[in-house]
């Protein structure tokens, strides 16, 4: 009885053999057809470039695309518009599944987990066609987070990088007629605000769920963030800590509430109500504050570049004299006139170097029509086109001189500011970090951690996550 | 007879087959694939080139229960499972008594109407629920306002961002096992109730000493399943707070998509998974124990 069964089970078997060639005839008579069909599409059609942007850049490029495609008719561009945040993600996703877009837009600070993915290529060979004064045209500190292992990876779309908004009533209210240029000063004009008129006010907003303000004072006060060819958390060293401790202080002298940006309901309106007079944030704020604040506010705020840390000689004055006198010219102006001079204890003054920029797929089989995509884009009248169409900051100089940014009130401090820009270490870990420093960084400023354990507790997670960059130094291979 | 058994098995197999094979390919050869991630570093460098790839043995599992942040998460689960289970079990058992009591008028409304919120897209809910939350012109602080009740900020407030979140995938679920509740209830013989009522049992005993025995089968599947989709909750957090204020939503699968899909850790994310598994398994098999105790 069972061997029978098993006979007829084989018996079975090969006729559901029999079925095999039916179904491979299938299989390639669908494939030859959609052989066929590609060819034919290849014949008529023009080329056709696949780029992917993100939130309201995906949106408002296209508006720059007909022009694109009247100069370059052999050329056709299809845009896919990305949400930010699922753009990460995304991309990653497409890459894993080999379904790369030819050129596509990503945030300045993943480049090197692009680059570590082997998922862009470098455009050297295609820069050399372009005049060295094209390419010093961009931002020095924009460009830098582009390049890595001495080869330039993407070229900045646009730029974004953070500074003070704030009310300018509060502070001549305060004695003071002009931002602060030094930590000191920029102390002493928080604490006079303070005091303005009692009730519920603050100087300063600086959610506590946020990595970027920590790390800008590090950056100012000289702190390398991480140690031995980025091998390492280097949070425990005097540098990083004093900026720790100096951020720490806003909140415990009362300086700055302790919240979180969800915790401000609504920014606008508490900002335009003094309970807080200055604000530090980016680009994208400059059309949101023209729009949100009531017609009151307007002409009583501004934006101004970031004060920066000054040598110890300099810092000894006592910070509880008047605020008048604190707002002395002549340290003001020498402070400023230092910037850039590339002395290490007068970084003043710096803030990061943010933006987005545009990349080439490496597998892409498009790449020529893709590149002149990205050489069209980065041409200074259609930045300044785009900064119409979005209020994206442009990423070269000269779309600066477009009399719509040449006059604009609040761009100015932008423009000096992005002169004075230092990227995050590049490195794929670097976003994983920054959400350790801005964890801990909330756990010191509720108390809930002292300060020197909590850049412990920071270098110790650090060092874990950088565990598989020492491996491959290690072994030689490149991460 | 042979031919007949034969020809049985082979139309079995024909039905089988697909579904098998879609199975193998989509569920077991994944499920596998994780298995195996989960013993090695696999990452973003590994993604870019293989060689790159370490085995590292259960490093990642012990990893992971060094992490406070499993801990927190893991809290968060149960916390969820455990409040949000029972309570969703209790309403729908609760609301299909409503439902199928012969007093009710409408029936097929309310049922209806109940099982609306299954059958709707939690993103299109969750933005719903947002205004509902929200703490200054929310209807829920309006509602509590009105009994002297100072505002919630029901999201933003890491002690009350659970509870919110609970509250709303109550609402969204309670409807599905009100339904199975439902065909328990209707299976239930009348005559059992009639033998009730004239040797004297009132409304409750007639519960206690009727519906919920002859509900157990039923409870025991709701319970089950409950338990386990309450564990892989996802969609809410994810959608309403993103784990946040200060982790206090953060869910194990939440936790695990962070690790795999934002960081890319995804060897450590496969360990996460299969800690879930069994923590999952654990709980079923407690579940059926305690319910095969319980009738004798």
């Amino acid at each position: 009885m069972d061997f029978k069964v098993f006979t007829q089970n084989r018996a079975d078997y090969r006729y559901t053999m029999h079925m095999f060639p039916m179904l491979r005839l299938f299989l390639s008579s669908t494939l030859l057809i959609l052989w066929l069909t590609g060819c034919n599409s290849a014949i008529d059609r023009p080329v056709v470039v696949e780029f992917w942007a993100m939130g309201q850049e995906g949106e408002q490029v296209k508006a720059l695309l007909p022009e694109f495609e009247r100069r370059y008719p052999g050329i056709r561009v299809q845009v896919q518009q990305i949400p930010w945040s699922a753009a990460h993600e995304k991309l990653l996703t497409a890459y894993a599944g080999d379904a790369m877009p030819d050129l596509f837009q990503l945030g300045n600070t993943w480049i090197p987990e692009f680059v570590a993915l082997r998922a862009i290529e470098p455009l050297d060979e295609r820069l050399k066609t372009w005049p060295s004064a094209a390419i010093s045209d961009y931002f020095t500190g924009i460009l830098a987070t582009n390049q890595l292992d001495h080869q330039t990876w993407a070229l900045p779309w646009y730029v974004d990088t953070r500074l003070f908004f704030y009310r300018t009533d509060l502070l001549a209210a305060a004695g003071f007629a002009e931002p602060p240029a030094t930590w000191d000063g920029w102390l002493q004009i928080m604490s006079r605000i303070k005091t303005l008129d009692g009730a519920q006010r603050y100087a300063i907003l600086l959610p506590v769920n946020e990595w970027q303000l920590p790390v800008i004072l590090a950056l100012q006060r000289g702190a390398a963030l991480l140690r031995d060819q980025n091998q390492y958390g280097n949070f425990q060293h005097p540098h990083f800590r004093e900026a720790f401790l100096f951020y720490l202080s806003l909140f415990k002298e009362g300086l700055a509430p302790p919240v979180s940006n969800s915790q401000m309901i609504n920014l606008y309106q508490e900002f335009a109500n003094g309970t807080f007079a200055v604000y530090v944030s980016g680009p994208w704020n400059i059309g949101e504050f023209e729009r949100r604040l009531p017609a009151a506010m307007k002409g009583k705020w501004m934006t101004a570049a970031l004060p920066g840390w000054v040598v110890p000689s300099t810092r000894s004055s006592p910070p509880s004299q008047g605020g008048r006198d604190s707002a002395n010219p002549v340290s003001l102006s020498l402070a400023r006139e230092d910037w850039g001079k590339g002395d290490e204890g007068l970084a003043a003054g710096v803030s990061l170097a943010g933006g987005a920029s545009l990349a080439l797929s490496r597998t892409s089989p498009r790449q020529d029509a893709a590149w002149k995509l990205l050489e069209y884009l980065a041409q200074p009248e259609q930045q300044a086109q785009f900064y119409r169409l979005t209020g994206d900051l442009p990423a070269r100089q000269a779309a600066w001189n477009d009399p719509v940014l040449a006059n604009h009130r609040y761009a100015e401090a932008f423009r000096q500011q992005l002169q004075h820009v230092q990227a995050t270490p590049p490195i794929p870990e670097w976003e994983r970090i920054a959400n350790r420093i801005a964890y801990y960084t909330e756990l010191a400023v509720r108390q809930e951690m002292q300060a020197d354990e909590a850049l412990v507790a920071l270098d110790r997670d650090v060092d874990r996550i950088l565990e598989k960059r020492r491996w491959l130094l290690e072994q030689g291979l490149t991460p | 007879m042979t031919y007949r058994l034969h020809s049985l098995t082979l139309s079995a197999w024909a039905f089988l087959v697909p579904a098998l094979l879609l199975m193998a390919v989509f569920f077991f050869l994944p499920i596998l694939a994780a298995f195996l991630l989960s013993f090695t570093d696999f990452d973003i460098y590994a993604l870019g080139d293989l060689n790159r790839l370490r085995f590292v043995g259960f490093s990642n599992y012990l990893q992971l229960l060094q992490s406070p942040l499993f801990w927190t998460a893991l809290g968060n689960t149960f916390y969820f499972v455990i409040v949000g289970g029972p309570l969703s079990v209790a309403i729908s058992l609760g609301a299909a008594l409503l439902v199928n009591a012969p007093l009710t008028r409408f029936p097929g409304f309310f049922r209806t109407a109940f099982f609306l919120p299954v059958v709707t897209t939690l993103v299109a809910v969750a933005v719903v629920w947002r205004y509902l939350y929200h703490p200054r012109y929310g209807l829920l602080n309006y509602g509590l306002s009105l009994i002297g009740v100072a505002p919630i900020d029901w999201l933003g407030d890491p002690d009350w961002a659970m509870p919110a979140i609970i509250l709303m995938a109550v609402w969204k679920n309670f409807g599905f096992n009100m339904i199975i509740f439902i065909a328990g209830l209707q299976n239930i013989p009348m005559q059992l109730y009639e033998a009730a009522r004239i040797d004297g049992a009132g409304a409750w005993r007639q519960f206690r000493y009727i519906t919920l025995p002859l509900l157990g089968p039923t409870f025991l599947f709701v319970a089950l399943m409950t338990m386990i989709g309450y564990f892989q909750v996802f969609a809410e957090p994810y959608v309403m707070t993103q784990g946040g204020p200060a982790n206090r939503t953060l869910s194990i699968v939440l936790l695990m998509y962070e690790e795999g899909f934002r960081w890319w850790n995804m060897g450590y994310a496969s360990a996460a998974a299969f800690m879930l598994f069994v923590l999952m398994l654990a709980g079923t098999m407690l579940q059926l124990k305690l319910q095969r105790r319980e009738p004798s």
